[in-house]
């Protein structure tokens, strides 16, 4: 039997002669340096992957990726991967933007793009902060964040990426974490196989102006209690002896001791190929101390991608009427000739 | 005289007429059918079009409509009108005054009477002037009977009364149905008065109705109302006379009416086909550029994509983004929408990406006119982003010329790797004329090539190697400083392009400040290079000519026939219209410095005007109008013998 190679990339393949210009212990690095870890594995040529970004730290990304990229405007990153997509059917299209860029000037595009479900892999760098502005607070800031613009602590309700992007009935959704390298990795691979629009919510540290806020998801000694493990087919359990676990109640999410509240049997186990958004939409809301928050694939469904329809759509016309050429373009109802 | 196609078939007959009308030849009419929004007015004039420019003659239009899609019936912002202007000789503009009107109600004669030329035949739906229309209308006292339209040849018709006689027998039963073939017992008179033959609309309404038999009834009203108006002309003496107008001595070929949308659509088709290349066509719904977008939605046999965005910015993000793929990038708005796009094409003018961008101008600012006509944009297509950012910019003349600037834009932006304005308007968008299909073989070569292999040879910087040998230079400049296009997918061009300033030849980002300065010197004179590849302005009129007329889009009809008339009474006039704006042609300055003055009538305060005094130091005056609607022939002919006196 004959094995088609795939084509296999280093690290240093996919490098370009940029100096990054990150700070030095941004989360960012991390996320860079797994980047090219997962894209190594995933069979495609560098010349046949994209990065399109807006404007912020985590849109520099294009610009240290040895691929195609596009380092666009503000916000407006969903629309031209969506153009670039239209152009080009088999290219691997990553879209890098942040929760300022995607959430918050971007927020209609983001909504907009995932409702498509334009093969698209978008990675949303939540810090919680304008980084590169110099901290103001940003849509995602939790409540009472103090930064320049936000003196007394931020008055918004903080929007949450992962309830937005399902919402928008994205098709892939995941949540990792910068230095948890392994899993991240692995969900960079996950969104890479899907089809569709993938969103992928990544913590990350901004070492100068927000830094810390997700430390209760990073600190070794507590991160156990404070996060859950998604893994499909799987029961819910978390916590550092692996005893604690989710159970549904009525339509709430409850934490319940496994053993003493309820057996194993009575907890949630999870499906990321569930067709109803729903509770993975209650998983979403899911935020300490109360909760765990939840890290891993909440959803991966197969559903039809818009330029797949808009291929159909021309393959119908074409079988109907026959492929368009120069020549019939001008027919019209009422031609007439003057001799 | 002979009876038309189709009309032979009996109707319910008033008594015969006794003395035949009398037939006068004229070689132009210009008629306007004006009534309620829901009176079909459009479609009888599009009808009436369709069968002049079939039977020979030159035709012009113009469609006014109310911006409400459905304005209380009866009232004067409901009243919807079209103007068509058909000739035995060619025409270039729909019309100033009004040979002959048709109003359906009092609304409509109040919003357009003063259109009418005195002497002008006035039919009238005489059946909806009770107390409760002219209220609608705001008349105190029925304009039928208090004398005030003596100067007119008034033809007072119960058309409403004779329609639903004439369809009782269709299948029709509600008086509501009946009623809605008004427009076509009225097209019928008037297809009487100018002896035009009833088969192309009895066709279309075959076309259109005569495939499901619930419609048959529509069908065969329709085909009543439309005969019976016919033969009510031809029976009842109340029509003094019918008119003829003669074939116009065309071109041969082969010809289809086209509206300036529609012509844009197809011209963006021609020059993706003639490219060898998907056009990726983005835009929002905005007046009155929607209908581009929904014509090139149903083209997709054709290699064409649409996406309808969710924003004005987004339809431009994604027709930059198909740019950066290899397609046809193109977006399409009106003036609010560019307003919105604004910082993506500054995008697209530091990436130096090919985008194409049609702005339908209407009035402004902000909401302003959604329906009226302006070319108020202009100033914005060349100054309206931040920083220094040239773009090439592009005005059709007419509605046929939408399909070659259509296909020129495609050719320009990819040539010189830029965006490209078109600026059409309302008045192009909507009116129509007849189109010679164009001879696919004399359409201009779109040649496009992507590089497959690096383009340094490692001398970019030094002449003994820089480092650079085997890698690609995203801005590598051609001898008009044109760029070259690799696209994603291309093995070995790897490369990054964004909206930080860059270096020249490499693409890295830079931020050095004799750097900055070179890269925006570059960008302009890589636009002024377009010079090099347009025509240079044709001037009309004789040599000794003291005064020029110079335009720029939608008013070349008016301005060419106002120059012509005043040319054939002996006056000094000349006239030239741009169709590149920016840049313009090379021999415009010598043009302007010919004459002792300069006109330049606009429908705008005076923006072309201000271009020409700023970059050509010439006391350029401006003949302005910010009406919303065209300019009247006469009002330039005036103009005209005003500078000559």
């Amino acid at each position: 039997m004959a094995a088609t190679a795939l084509p296999t990339l280093t690290a240093k393949d996919l490098t370009t002669d940029q100096e990054v210009r990150w700070c030095p212990g941004c989360g960012d690095y991390s996320i860079l340096a797994q980047m090219k870890k997962a894209l190594s594995t995933v069979g495609v040529p560098k010349e046949k992957m994209a990065f399109v970004s807006g404007i912020g730290c985590s849109s520099r990304f294009p610009y240290y990726m040895n691929t195609y990229g596009f380092h666009t405007i503000h916000g407006r990153a969903p629309t031209f991967a969506t153009g670039l997509r239209l152009a080009q059917p088999d290219l691997q299209i990553w879209l890098v933007t942040g929760d300022g860029d995607g959430l918050s000037i971007g927020g209609n595009h983001l909504m907009h793009v995932l409702r498509r479900n334009v093969d698209i892999k978008i990675l949303l760098f939540n810090n919680e902060i304008y980084g590169l502005t110099k901290g103001q607070y940003s849509p995602t800031s939790r409540m009472g964040t103090k930064t320049k613009t936000s003196p007394q602590g931020s008055m918004e309700q903080p929007a949450r990426p992962l309830t937005v992007a399902l919402a928008a009935e994205a098709t892939f959704v995941a949540r990792t974490i910068d230095v948890d390298v392994q899993h991240l990795t692995g969900i960079l691979q996950k969104a890479a196989a899907h089809k569709g629009t993938a969103f992928v919510e990544i913590y990350q540290n901004c070492k100068i102006f927000n830094d810390g806020v997700f430390e209760y998801a990073t600190d070794k000694s507590v991160k156990a209690d404070n996060l859950l493990y998604l893994e499909h087919g799987k029961p819910m359990i978390f916590g550092k002896d692996r005893t604690k676990g989710i159970r549904l109640n009525g339509l709430r999410p409850e934490v319940v001791q496994v053993g003493k509240d309820c057996g194993v049997d009575d907890l949630l186990i999870h499906d990321e190929t569930t067709e109803d958004p729903t509770l993975a939409t209650l998983l979403s809301r899911m935020v300490g101390p109360d909760f765990p928050e939840v890290v891993g694939v909440y959803r991966s469904v197969r559903k039809p991608c818009y330029e797949e329809l808009l291929q159909k759509a021309a393959d119908a016309e074409i079988a109907k009427k026959g492929k368009g050429t120069m020549a019939d373009l001008f027919k019209a109802e009422d031609i007439w000739t003057v001799s | 005289m002979t009876p038309p196609a189709g009309a032979g078939v009996a109707e319910p007959k008033s008594a015969a007429r006794t003395t035949p009308a009398t037939s006068v030849e004229v070689d132009s009419v210009t008629i306007r059918f004006a009534g309620d929004s829901g009176d079909g007015m459009q479609l009888a004039g599009t009808q009436f079009t369709n069968t002049s420019a079939l039977f020979g003659n030159d035709i012009a239009t113009f469609p006014d409509f109310p911006a409400e899609i459905r304005a209380p019936a009866g009232t004067l912002a409901g009243v919807s009108g079209f103007q068509v202007h058909f000739s035995s000789r060619e025409v270039h503009t729909p019309g100033d005054v009004l040979d002959a009107l048709v109003v359906m109600n009092p609304a409509a004669l109040k919003t357009n009477l003063k259109d009418l030329k005195d002497g002008g035949v006035l039919i009238v739906n005489s059946d909806a002037f009770e107390d409760n229309d002219l209220k609608k209308a705001k008349y105190t006292v029925n304009p039928l009977e208090d004398g005030s339209l003596k100067g007119y040849k008034v033809v007072r018709v119960p058309v409403t009364k004779l329609t639903r006689e004439s369809v009782k027998e269709s299948g029709l039963t509600s008086p509501r149905d009946q009623d809605r073939c008004k427009n076509f017992f009225a097209l019928g008179l008037v297809y009487w008065m100018f002896e035009r033959p009833l088969d192309t609309t009895l066709k279309w309404i075959k076309d259109k109705f005569g495939k499901k038999p619930e419609h048959l009834p529509v069908l065969e009203a329709n085909t009543r109302a439309l005969k019976a108006g016919y033969n009510y002309g031809d029976t009842v003496e109340v029509m003094p006379v019918h008119y003829k107008v003669a074939k116009a001595p065309i071109e041969p070929g082969t010809y289809r009416k086209i509206t300036g949308n529609e012509a844009l659509a197809l011209g963006l088709v021609a020059a993706a086909h003639a490219a060898g290349k998907t056009l990726v066509y983005s835009g929002y719904p905005i007046t009155p550029a929607s209908s581009v977008l929904e014509q090139l939605a149903d083209m997709k046999r054709h290699g064409v994509k649409t996406l309808q965005a969710e924003d004005e910015i987004a339809a431009c993000g994604v027709a930059i983004g198909a740019s950066f793929g290899g397609a046809i990038g193109v977006t399409g708005t009106s003036g609010p929408g560019i307003c919105l796009k604004s910082e993506a094409i500054g995008l697209a003018i530091m990436t130096e990406l090919p985008l194409v961008i049609l702005d339908i101008q209407r009035g402004g600012p902000s909401t302003g006119l959604p329906t009226k006509t302006e070319q108020a944009d202009l100033l914005q297509a060349m100054f309206g982003r931040n920083g220094e950012s040239p773009a090439a910019i592009l005005a059709p003349q007419s509605p046929a010329d939408c399909f070659d600037i259509a296909y020129e834009a495609v050719r320009i932006a990819t040539r010189f790797m830029c965006p490209v304005f078109v600026l059409s308007d309302g008045y192009l968008a909507n009116g129509s004329e007849p189109w010679k299909l164009p001879d696919v073989s004399k359409l201009a070569k779109i040649e496009i090539t992507h590089p497959t292999e690096p383009n340094s040879d490692g001398t970019q910087f030094h002449e003994n190697g820089d480092g650079t040998k085997g890698k690609y230079l995203p801005y590598k400049r051609d001898e008009y400083l044109s760029r070259p296009w690799a696209i994603p997918g291309t093995p070995g061009l790897e490369h990054r392009l964004g909206g930080i300033e860059k270096q020249d030849t490499t693409g890295n980002i830079n931020y050095e400040p004799a750097n900055h300065e070179h890269m925006i010197h570059t960008r302009w004179k890589k636009i002024e290079n377009i010079a090099h590849v347009i025509p240079e302005l044709a001037v009309h009129g004789p040599a000794d000519a003291e005064l020029l007329l110079i335009g720029w889009g939608g008013t070349y009809g008016s301005i060419r026939a106002a120059c012509e008339r005043a040319q054939k009474q002996g006056k000094k006039v000349a006239w030239a219209h741009l169709r590149h704006l920016n840049p313009m042609p090379k021999n415009t300055e010598a043009v302007l410095k010919r004459y002792k003055q300069v006109l330049v009538p606009e429908l705008n305060s005076g923006q072309l005007c201000w271009l020409l005094r700023a970059r050509y130091l010439v006391p350029a005056e401006g003949l302005n109008k910010v009406q919303g609607r065209p300019f009247l022939v006469s009002e330039i002919e005036a103009a005209i013998a005003e500078k000559l006196k």
